[in-house]
Protein backbone atom coordinates (compact mmCIF):
# COMPACT_ATOMS: atom_id res chain seq x y z
CA UNK A 1 0.00 0.00 0.00
CA UNK A 2 1.31 3.45 -0.89
CA UNK A 3 1.48 5.91 1.95
CA UNK A 4 1.78 9.65 1.50
CA UNK A 5 5.04 11.24 2.62
CA UNK A 6 4.95 14.96 1.74
CA UNK A 7 8.35 16.25 0.63
CA UNK A 8 8.30 19.43 2.71
CA UNK A 9 8.11 17.66 6.10
CA UNK A 10 10.68 16.22 8.48
CA UNK A 11 10.12 12.77 9.94
CA UNK A 12 11.13 10.70 12.95
CA UNK A 13 11.82 6.98 12.90
CA UNK A 14 8.86 6.71 15.32
CA UNK A 15 6.56 7.86 12.48
CA UNK A 16 5.91 11.41 13.60
CA UNK A 17 6.16 14.34 11.19
CA UNK A 18 7.17 17.93 11.84
CA UNK A 19 6.24 20.92 9.69
CA UNK A 20 8.17 24.19 10.06
CA UNK A 21 6.12 27.19 9.17
CA UNK A 22 7.79 29.78 6.95
CA UNK A 23 6.38 32.64 9.03
CA UNK A 24 7.65 31.40 12.40
CA UNK A 25 10.63 29.14 11.90
CA UNK A 26 11.09 28.43 15.60
CA UNK A 27 7.69 26.75 15.71
CA UNK A 28 6.78 23.31 14.45
CA UNK A 29 3.54 21.41 13.95
CA UNK A 30 3.60 17.72 14.83
CA UNK A 31 1.45 14.76 13.88
CA UNK A 32 1.74 11.10 12.91
CA UNK A 33 2.41 9.89 9.39
CA UNK A 34 0.03 8.31 6.92
CA UNK A 35 1.86 5.01 7.48
CA UNK A 36 1.41 5.34 11.25
CA UNK A 37 -2.32 6.11 11.11
CA UNK A 38 -2.78 3.14 8.80
CA UNK A 39 -0.92 0.88 11.22
CA UNK A 40 -2.81 1.92 14.35
CA UNK A 41 -6.20 1.85 12.60
CA UNK A 42 -9.28 3.86 13.54
CA UNK A 43 -8.22 6.47 16.11
CA UNK A 44 -10.88 6.85 18.81
CA UNK A 45 -9.21 8.99 21.49
CA UNK A 46 -6.07 11.08 21.95
CA UNK A 47 -4.35 12.10 25.14
CA UNK A 48 -2.23 15.06 24.05
CA UNK A 49 0.01 17.34 26.10
CA UNK A 50 -1.50 20.71 27.05
CA UNK A 51 -0.39 24.19 26.11
CA UNK A 52 2.64 25.08 28.23
CA UNK A 53 3.81 21.50 28.72
CA UNK A 54 7.43 20.73 27.94
CA UNK A 55 8.21 17.91 25.52
CA UNK A 56 11.53 16.20 24.92
CA UNK A 57 12.84 14.81 21.64
CA UNK A 58 12.33 11.04 21.45
CA UNK A 59 10.26 10.90 24.64
CA UNK A 60 6.65 9.95 25.14
CA UNK A 61 4.35 12.97 25.19
CA UNK A 62 0.91 11.49 24.61
CA UNK A 63 -1.21 8.48 23.74
CA UNK A 64 -3.10 7.47 20.66
CA UNK A 65 -5.97 5.09 21.34
CA UNK A 66 -7.28 3.23 18.32
CA UNK A 67 -10.11 0.74 18.14
CA UNK A 68 -7.66 -2.09 18.56
CA UNK A 69 -4.68 -0.80 20.52
CA UNK A 70 -3.01 2.05 22.38
CA UNK A 71 0.19 3.60 21.01
CA UNK A 72 2.55 6.20 22.41
CA UNK A 73 3.09 9.56 20.78
CA UNK A 74 6.72 10.65 20.87
CA UNK A 75 7.84 14.18 20.30
CA UNK A 76 10.34 14.53 17.45
CA UNK A 77 11.80 17.68 19.06
CA UNK A 78 12.25 19.29 22.47
CA UNK A 79 10.35 22.42 23.34
CA UNK A 80 7.21 23.94 24.77
CA UNK A 81 3.71 23.05 23.57
CA UNK A 82 2.00 26.19 22.28
CA UNK A 83 -1.19 24.51 21.02
CA UNK A 84 -2.95 21.13 20.88
CA UNK A 85 -5.49 20.33 18.20
CA UNK A 86 -8.82 20.68 20.02
CA UNK A 87 -10.73 19.42 16.98
CA UNK A 88 -9.43 15.93 17.71
CA UNK A 89 -11.46 15.77 20.93
CA UNK A 90 -14.67 15.37 18.96
CA UNK A 91 -13.19 14.10 15.72
CA UNK A 92 -10.21 11.84 16.48
CA UNK A 93 -10.84 10.19 13.11
CA UNK A 94 -9.24 13.25 11.45
CA UNK A 95 -5.92 11.57 12.28
CA UNK A 96 -6.92 8.81 9.85
CA UNK A 97 -8.58 10.89 7.17
CA UNK A 98 -6.11 13.81 7.12
CA UNK A 99 -2.92 12.84 8.96
CA UNK A 100 -0.85 15.76 7.59
CA UNK A 101 -3.41 18.55 7.80
CA UNK A 102 -6.59 18.50 9.88
CA UNK A 103 -5.22 15.61 11.94
CA UNK A 104 -2.24 17.56 13.31
CA UNK A 105 -1.70 17.02 17.04
CA UNK A 106 0.46 19.68 18.68
CA UNK A 107 2.42 22.84 17.87
CA UNK A 108 5.73 23.25 19.65
CA UNK A 109 8.18 26.12 20.16
CA UNK A 110 11.41 24.40 19.18
CA UNK A 111 14.04 24.68 21.92
CA UNK A 112 17.10 23.52 20.00
CA UNK A 113 17.19 23.77 16.24
CA UNK A 114 20.18 21.41 16.13
CA UNK A 115 17.84 18.54 17.06
CA UNK A 116 16.20 18.84 13.66
CA UNK A 117 19.37 17.44 12.08
CA UNK A 118 18.55 14.09 13.63
CA UNK A 119 15.23 13.93 11.76
CA UNK A 120 14.75 12.36 8.35
CA UNK A 121 13.72 13.98 5.11
CA UNK A 122 10.88 12.41 3.10
CA UNK A 123 13.22 10.20 1.07
CA UNK A 124 15.02 9.04 4.18
CA UNK A 125 11.74 8.26 5.94
CA UNK A 126 10.36 6.38 2.95
CA UNK A 127 13.54 4.33 2.79
CA UNK A 128 13.05 2.98 6.30
CA UNK A 129 9.38 2.05 5.89
CA UNK A 130 8.76 -1.68 5.62
CA UNK A 131 8.18 -2.78 2.05
CA UNK A 132 4.65 -3.93 1.42
CA UNK B 1 -0.17 -4.02 16.84
CA UNK B 2 -2.44 -5.70 19.27
CA UNK B 3 -4.74 -8.64 18.78
CA UNK B 4 -5.16 -11.70 20.90
CA UNK B 5 -2.58 -14.27 20.01
CA UNK B 6 -3.68 -17.75 20.95
CA UNK B 7 -1.69 -19.44 18.21
CA UNK B 8 -0.33 -22.87 18.88
CA UNK B 9 3.15 -23.33 20.26
CA UNK B 10 4.41 -24.39 16.85
CA UNK B 11 3.36 -21.00 15.51
CA UNK B 12 1.87 -22.46 12.32
CA UNK B 13 -1.42 -20.76 11.56
CA UNK B 14 -4.31 -22.39 9.76
CA UNK B 15 -5.60 -20.37 6.82
CA UNK B 16 -9.29 -19.93 6.24
CA UNK B 17 -10.80 -21.56 3.15
CA UNK B 18 -11.81 -18.03 2.07
CA UNK B 19 -8.36 -16.51 2.78
CA UNK B 20 -7.96 -15.27 -0.81
CA UNK B 21 -11.35 -13.54 -0.68
CA UNK B 22 -10.31 -11.72 2.51
CA UNK B 23 -6.92 -10.79 1.13
CA UNK B 24 -8.47 -9.38 -2.05
CA UNK B 25 -10.71 -7.21 0.15
CA UNK B 26 -7.63 -5.73 1.83
CA UNK B 27 -7.97 -7.60 5.13
CA UNK B 28 -5.40 -7.16 7.90
CA UNK B 29 -4.84 -10.57 9.42
CA UNK B 30 -4.05 -11.48 13.01
CA UNK B 31 -3.35 -14.81 14.68
CA UNK B 32 -6.24 -16.04 16.81
CA UNK B 33 -6.40 -19.48 18.42
CA UNK B 34 -4.11 -20.91 15.77
CA UNK B 35 -6.00 -19.37 12.84
CA UNK B 36 -4.95 -16.54 10.55
CA UNK B 37 -8.06 -14.41 10.92
CA UNK B 38 -9.18 -11.15 9.29
CA UNK B 39 -8.89 -8.53 12.05
CA UNK B 40 -10.32 -5.75 9.88
CA UNK B 41 -10.86 -4.76 6.26
CA UNK B 42 -11.57 -1.03 5.84
CA UNK B 43 -11.53 -0.31 9.57
CA UNK B 44 -13.01 -1.57 12.82
CA UNK B 45 -15.24 1.43 13.51
CA UNK B 46 -16.76 1.51 10.01
CA UNK B 47 -17.39 -2.24 10.09
CA UNK B 48 -18.98 -1.91 13.52
CA UNK B 49 -21.39 0.79 12.32
CA UNK B 50 -22.18 -1.18 9.15
CA UNK B 51 -23.41 -4.05 11.34
CA UNK B 52 -25.36 -1.78 13.70
CA UNK B 53 -26.98 0.21 10.89
CA UNK B 54 -27.15 -2.16 7.89
CA UNK B 55 -25.59 -5.60 7.53
CA UNK B 56 -22.15 -7.16 7.82
CA UNK B 57 -20.70 -10.60 7.08
CA UNK B 58 -18.07 -12.30 9.23
CA UNK B 59 -16.04 -15.40 8.41
CA UNK B 60 -16.17 -17.28 11.71
CA UNK B 61 -14.86 -20.57 10.39
CA UNK B 62 -12.39 -20.70 13.27
CA UNK B 63 -15.26 -21.69 15.55
CA UNK B 64 -14.96 -25.43 16.10
CA UNK B 65 -17.86 -27.55 14.89
CA UNK B 66 -18.65 -31.11 15.90
CA UNK B 67 -21.55 -33.47 15.32
CA UNK B 68 -23.02 -35.77 17.93
CA UNK B 69 -25.44 -38.18 16.33
CA UNK B 70 -27.68 -41.08 17.21
CA UNK B 71 -30.62 -41.91 19.46
CA UNK B 72 -28.53 -41.32 22.59
CA UNK B 73 -27.11 -37.98 21.43
CA UNK B 74 -29.32 -35.77 23.61
CA UNK B 75 -28.67 -37.85 26.73
CA UNK B 76 -24.92 -37.90 26.05
CA UNK B 77 -24.86 -34.14 25.61
CA UNK B 78 -26.93 -33.68 28.75
CA UNK B 79 -24.20 -35.45 30.72
CA UNK B 80 -21.48 -32.97 29.69
CA UNK B 81 -23.28 -29.65 29.35
CA UNK B 82 -25.18 -27.41 31.78
CA UNK B 83 -28.38 -26.80 29.83
CA UNK B 84 -31.05 -29.51 29.69
CA UNK B 85 -30.78 -30.17 25.97
CA UNK B 86 -33.32 -33.01 26.18
CA UNK B 87 -36.05 -30.32 26.29
CA UNK B 88 -34.76 -28.53 23.18
CA UNK B 89 -37.15 -29.15 20.25
CA UNK B 90 -35.92 -30.22 16.84
CA UNK B 91 -35.07 -27.13 14.81
CA UNK B 92 -33.97 -25.05 17.79
CA UNK B 93 -30.54 -23.80 18.88
CA UNK B 94 -29.51 -22.97 22.46
CA UNK B 95 -26.58 -21.53 24.37
CA UNK B 96 -24.95 -23.75 26.99
CA UNK B 97 -21.75 -24.26 28.98
CA UNK B 98 -19.17 -26.90 29.64
CA UNK B 99 -18.15 -26.75 33.28
CA UNK B 100 -15.38 -28.35 35.29
CA UNK B 101 -16.21 -30.55 38.29
CA UNK B 102 -15.65 -27.39 40.35
CA UNK B 103 -18.30 -25.50 38.42
CA UNK B 104 -15.80 -23.31 36.52
CA UNK B 105 -16.63 -22.52 32.91
CA UNK B 106 -14.48 -24.57 30.54
CA UNK B 107 -16.23 -23.18 27.46
CA UNK B 108 -19.44 -21.59 26.30
CA UNK B 109 -21.07 -23.37 23.39
CA UNK B 110 -24.05 -23.40 21.05
CA UNK B 111 -26.12 -26.51 20.42
CA UNK B 112 -28.23 -27.01 17.27
CA UNK B 113 -30.87 -29.75 17.36
CA UNK B 114 -31.44 -31.07 13.84
CA UNK B 115 -33.82 -33.74 12.55
CA UNK B 116 -32.77 -37.39 12.81
CA UNK B 117 -31.14 -37.18 16.27
CA UNK B 118 -28.33 -35.01 14.96
CA UNK B 119 -26.77 -32.29 17.10
CA UNK B 120 -24.25 -29.76 15.92
CA UNK B 121 -22.12 -28.27 18.69
CA UNK B 122 -20.18 -24.99 18.25
CA UNK B 123 -17.05 -24.59 20.39
CA UNK B 124 -14.63 -21.69 20.79
CA UNK B 125 -11.55 -22.14 18.62
CA UNK B 126 -9.14 -21.86 21.54
CA UNK B 127 -10.88 -24.78 23.28
CA UNK B 128 -11.47 -26.93 20.21
CA UNK B 129 -9.28 -29.88 21.16
CA UNK B 130 -10.30 -30.30 24.77
CA UNK B 131 -13.97 -29.71 23.95
CA UNK B 132 -13.92 -32.39 21.30
CA UNK B 133 -12.19 -34.74 23.73
CA UNK B 134 -15.03 -34.10 26.17
CA UNK B 135 -17.56 -35.18 23.55
CA UNK B 136 -15.46 -38.16 22.46
CA UNK B 137 -15.18 -39.33 26.06
CA UNK B 138 -18.94 -39.80 26.33
CA UNK B 139 -20.05 -40.28 22.73
CA UNK B 140 -17.12 -42.16 21.18
CA UNK B 141 -17.51 -42.48 17.43
CA UNK B 142 -20.94 -40.80 17.59
CA UNK B 143 -18.95 -37.55 17.83
CA UNK B 144 -17.17 -36.23 14.75
CA UNK B 145 -15.36 -32.98 13.92
CA UNK B 146 -16.33 -31.01 10.83
CA UNK B 147 -14.35 -27.79 11.25
CA UNK B 148 -11.86 -28.02 8.37
CA UNK B 149 -14.34 -29.15 5.71
CA UNK B 150 -16.91 -26.45 6.31
CA UNK B 151 -17.01 -22.68 6.41
CA UNK B 152 -19.12 -20.71 8.88
CA UNK B 153 -20.37 -17.24 8.01
CA UNK B 154 -22.28 -14.88 10.29
CA UNK B 155 -24.55 -12.30 8.64
CA UNK B 156 -25.60 -9.70 11.19
CA UNK B 157 -27.43 -6.39 11.33
CA UNK B 158 -30.89 -4.89 10.92
CA UNK B 159 -30.88 -5.79 7.20
CA UNK B 160 -29.40 -9.28 7.76
CA UNK B 161 -32.62 -11.30 7.79
CA UNK B 162 -33.74 -9.69 4.53
CA UNK B 163 -30.38 -10.45 2.92
CA UNK B 164 -30.26 -14.02 4.23
CA UNK B 165 -33.82 -14.57 2.99
CA UNK B 166 -33.04 -13.17 -0.45
CA UNK B 167 -29.93 -15.33 -0.79
CA UNK B 168 -31.19 -18.54 0.84
CA UNK B 169 -34.88 -18.26 0.03
CA UNK B 170 -38.09 -18.86 1.94
CA UNK B 171 -36.45 -21.53 4.06
CA UNK B 172 -34.60 -18.83 5.93
CA UNK B 173 -37.40 -16.28 5.84
CA UNK B 174 -39.59 -18.67 7.86
CA UNK B 175 -37.13 -19.03 10.74
CA UNK B 176 -37.85 -17.53 14.16
CA UNK B 177 -35.17 -16.43 16.65
CA UNK B 178 -32.82 -19.34 17.47
CA UNK B 179 -34.41 -21.66 14.92
CA UNK B 180 -32.02 -23.81 12.92
CA UNK B 181 -32.52 -25.76 9.71
CA UNK B 182 -30.78 -27.33 6.74
CA UNK B 183 -31.63 -25.66 3.46
CA UNK B 184 -30.88 -26.52 -0.15
CA UNK B 185 -28.93 -23.78 -1.86
CA UNK B 186 -27.50 -24.07 -5.37
CA UNK B 187 -27.44 -27.84 -5.14
CA UNK B 188 -25.76 -28.03 -1.74
CA UNK B 189 -26.93 -28.14 1.86
CA UNK B 190 -26.49 -25.08 4.05
CA UNK B 191 -27.03 -25.32 7.78
CA UNK B 192 -28.55 -22.07 8.98
CA UNK B 193 -29.55 -20.69 12.35
CA UNK B 194 -31.03 -17.38 13.40
CA UNK B 195 -28.25 -16.75 15.90
CA UNK B 196 -25.24 -14.47 16.30
CA UNK B 197 -22.81 -12.72 18.59
CA UNK B 198 -23.34 -9.03 17.91
CA UNK B 199 -26.59 -8.03 19.63
CA UNK B 200 -28.20 -7.68 16.20
CA UNK B 201 -30.68 -9.85 14.38
CA UNK B 202 -29.25 -12.11 11.71
CA UNK B 203 -28.07 -15.61 11.15
CA UNK B 204 -25.17 -17.97 10.86
CA UNK B 205 -24.56 -20.36 7.97
CA UNK B 206 -22.40 -23.45 7.68
CA UNK B 207 -21.57 -24.64 4.18
CA UNK B 208 -19.07 -26.99 2.56
CA UNK B 209 -15.78 -25.26 1.81
CA UNK B 210 -16.23 -25.89 -1.94
CA UNK B 211 -19.45 -23.86 -2.02
CA UNK B 212 -18.29 -21.23 0.46
CA UNK B 213 -16.83 -18.71 -2.03
CA UNK B 214 -20.15 -18.50 -3.87
CA UNK B 215 -22.07 -18.00 -0.63
CA UNK B 216 -19.62 -15.32 0.59
CA UNK B 217 -19.95 -13.54 -2.76
CA UNK B 218 -23.74 -13.72 -2.60
CA UNK B 219 -23.67 -11.94 0.76
CA UNK B 220 -21.12 -9.29 -0.18
CA UNK B 221 -22.71 -8.64 -3.57
CA UNK B 222 -26.04 -8.43 -1.76
CA UNK B 223 -24.72 -5.51 0.29
CA UNK B 224 -23.09 -7.04 3.37
CA UNK B 225 -19.96 -5.21 4.55
CA UNK B 226 -17.12 -7.65 5.29
CA UNK B 227 -16.34 -7.34 9.00
CA UNK B 228 -13.41 -8.75 10.96
CA UNK B 229 -12.64 -9.95 14.46
CA UNK B 230 -12.02 -6.38 15.65
CA UNK B 231 -15.61 -5.31 14.99
CA UNK B 232 -16.90 -8.65 16.23
CA UNK B 233 -15.26 -7.90 19.58
CA UNK B 234 -16.64 -4.35 19.95
CA UNK B 235 -20.11 -5.54 18.87
CA UNK B 236 -20.25 -8.43 21.30
CA UNK B 237 -18.91 -6.26 24.10
CA UNK B 238 -21.59 -3.59 23.52
CA UNK B 239 -24.15 -6.41 23.64
CA UNK B 240 -22.54 -7.56 26.95
CA UNK B 241 -21.92 -11.03 25.54
CA UNK B 242 -19.03 -12.68 27.40
CA UNK B 243 -15.91 -13.89 25.62
CA UNK B 244 -14.50 -17.15 26.93
CA UNK B 245 -10.88 -16.72 28.01
CA UNK B 246 -11.56 -13.07 28.94
CA UNK B 247 -14.83 -12.69 30.84
CA UNK B 248 -15.46 -16.31 31.70
CA UNK B 249 -13.06 -19.19 32.31
CA UNK B 250 -12.48 -22.09 34.67
CA UNK B 251 -12.04 -19.65 37.60
CA UNK B 252 -15.53 -18.15 37.15
CA UNK B 253 -18.87 -19.88 37.68
CA UNK B 254 -22.03 -19.31 35.64
CA UNK B 255 -24.02 -17.53 38.37
CA UNK B 256 -21.51 -14.80 39.05
CA UNK B 257 -21.08 -14.37 35.28
CA UNK B 258 -24.81 -13.79 34.79
CA UNK B 259 -25.16 -17.03 32.86
CA UNK B 260 -27.52 -18.88 35.18
CA UNK B 261 -30.03 -19.07 32.31
CA UNK B 262 -27.73 -21.61 30.64
CA UNK B 263 -27.76 -23.98 33.65
CA UNK B 264 -30.60 -26.44 34.33
CA UNK B 265 -30.58 -27.97 37.79
CA UNK B 266 -34.26 -28.73 38.42
CA UNK B 267 -34.38 -31.76 36.12
CA UNK B 268 -32.06 -33.52 38.58
CA UNK B 269 -30.00 -35.00 35.74
CA UNK B 270 -26.31 -35.42 36.42
CA UNK B 271 -23.76 -33.47 34.36
CA UNK B 272 -20.15 -32.48 34.81
CA UNK B 273 -20.01 -29.76 37.48
CA UNK B 274 -23.59 -30.18 38.71
CA UNK B 275 -22.77 -30.71 42.39
CA UNK B 276 -20.54 -27.65 42.53
CA UNK B 277 -23.16 -25.56 40.73
CA UNK B 278 -25.93 -26.66 43.11
CA UNK B 279 -23.75 -25.41 45.94
CA UNK B 280 -22.73 -22.22 44.12
CA UNK B 281 -26.33 -21.37 43.39
CA UNK B 282 -27.29 -21.81 47.06
CA UNK B 283 -24.45 -19.62 48.33
CA UNK B 284 -24.71 -15.84 48.37
CA UNK B 285 -22.68 -14.31 45.54
CA UNK B 286 -19.38 -12.73 46.56
CA UNK B 287 -18.83 -11.02 43.22
CA UNK B 288 -20.69 -10.41 40.02
CA UNK B 289 -19.68 -9.61 36.44
CA UNK B 290 -20.47 -5.91 36.22
CA UNK B 291 -20.66 -3.55 33.28
CA UNK B 292 -18.75 -0.28 33.40
CA UNK B 293 -19.05 2.85 31.25
CA UNK B 294 -16.43 5.60 31.31
CA UNK B 295 -17.76 8.95 32.46
CA UNK B 296 -14.99 10.88 30.72
CA UNK B 297 -13.11 10.47 27.48
CA UNK B 298 -10.81 7.50 27.46
CA UNK B 299 -10.60 3.88 26.46
CA UNK B 300 -10.95 0.91 28.79
CA UNK B 301 -8.90 -2.18 28.03
CA UNK B 302 -8.71 -5.69 29.46
CA UNK B 303 -6.51 -6.10 32.58
CA UNK B 304 -6.74 -2.45 33.70
CA UNK B 305 -7.22 -2.18 37.48
CA UNK B 306 -10.55 -1.01 38.96
CA UNK B 307 -10.45 1.00 42.20
CA UNK B 308 -12.84 2.51 44.66
CA UNK B 309 -12.14 6.26 44.42
CA UNK B 310 -9.14 7.22 46.51
CA UNK B 311 -8.04 3.69 47.41
CA UNK B 312 -4.79 2.01 46.48
CA UNK B 313 -5.79 -1.63 46.35
CA UNK B 314 -7.74 -2.57 43.22
CA UNK B 315 -11.15 -4.19 43.76
CA UNK B 316 -10.99 -5.92 40.36
CA UNK B 317 -9.39 -5.92 36.93
CA UNK B 318 -11.25 -5.48 33.67
CA UNK B 319 -11.90 -8.77 31.90
CA UNK B 320 -12.73 -6.97 28.64
CA UNK B 321 -12.64 -3.36 27.57
CA UNK B 322 -12.88 -1.28 24.43
CA UNK B 323 -13.99 1.98 22.97
CA UNK B 324 -17.67 1.54 22.14
CA UNK B 325 -18.22 2.98 18.66
CA UNK B 326 -21.99 3.19 19.27
CA UNK B 327 -21.75 5.00 22.63
CA UNK B 328 -18.49 6.80 21.75
CA UNK B 329 -17.31 5.96 25.27
CA UNK B 330 -15.01 3.47 26.91
CA UNK B 331 -16.83 0.35 28.14
CA UNK B 332 -15.64 -2.70 30.06
CA UNK B 333 -16.56 -5.60 32.28
CA UNK B 334 -15.14 -6.70 35.63
CA UNK B 335 -16.03 -9.04 38.49
CA UNK B 336 -16.87 -6.59 41.27
CA UNK B 337 -17.64 -7.37 44.91
CA UNK B 338 -21.46 -7.54 45.11
CA UNK B 339 -21.63 -4.38 47.23
CA UNK B 340 -20.15 -2.46 44.25
CA UNK B 341 -21.80 -4.36 41.40
CA UNK B 342 -24.86 -2.11 41.42
CA UNK B 343 -25.99 0.31 38.71
CA UNK B 344 -25.02 3.86 39.58
CA UNK B 345 -21.92 3.01 41.63
CA UNK B 346 -18.95 5.15 40.59
CA UNK B 347 -15.46 3.67 40.49
CA UNK B 348 -12.14 4.50 38.87
CA UNK B 349 -10.15 2.60 36.28
CA UNK B 350 -6.39 3.04 36.15
CA UNK B 351 -5.85 3.93 32.48
CA UNK B 352 -2.07 3.83 32.28
CA UNK B 353 -1.68 6.04 35.33
CA UNK B 354 -4.78 8.20 34.85
CA UNK B 355 -7.77 7.60 37.15
CA UNK B 356 -10.73 7.44 34.75
CA UNK B 357 -14.14 7.62 36.47
CA UNK B 358 -16.53 4.85 35.44
CA UNK B 359 -20.10 4.02 36.38
CA UNK B 360 -21.70 0.61 36.83
CA UNK B 361 -24.61 0.22 34.40
CA UNK B 362 -27.19 -2.44 33.58
CA UNK B 363 -26.33 -4.74 30.68
CA UNK B 364 -26.26 -4.49 27.74
CA UNK B 365 -24.28 -1.36 26.93
CA UNK B 366 -26.08 -1.04 23.61
CA UNK B 367 -29.68 -1.92 22.91
CA UNK B 368 -31.20 -1.96 19.44
CA UNK B 369 -33.63 0.89 18.84
CA UNK B 370 -37.22 -0.38 18.87
CA UNK B 371 -38.92 -0.58 15.48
Amino acid sequence: MDHETPEELLYSANHEWLRRDAGSPDEGTIGITDFAQDQVGDVVYLDLPAEGDAVTAGERCGEIESAKTVSDLYSPVSGEVIAANGALEDQPELVNSSPYNEGWMIRVRIADEAELDALLDAAGYRAQLPED
Amino acid sequence: MAGSDHSGSNGVLTRLALHDRHEALGARFAPFAGWEMPLQYEGIVGEHHAVRERVGVFDVSHLARAWVEGPDAAALLRSVTTFDVTTLPVGKAHYSLYCTEDGGIEDDIFLYHLPGDRWLVIHNAANADKDFERLRAVAGDAASEVTPETVMLAVQGPEAVALLSSVLGDGFAGLEQRDCAELDWNGTSVLVARTGYTGEDGGECIVGADHAPALWDAFTEGGATPAGLGARDTLRLEAALPLHGNDIDTTTHPYEAGLGFAVTLDDGAPFTGREALVEAKAQPRTRRLAHLVAKERGVLRAHYAVHEPGTEEPVAHLTSGAFSPSLRLGVGMAYLPVRLAKPGVTLEVDVRGRALPVEVVRRPFYRKPKD
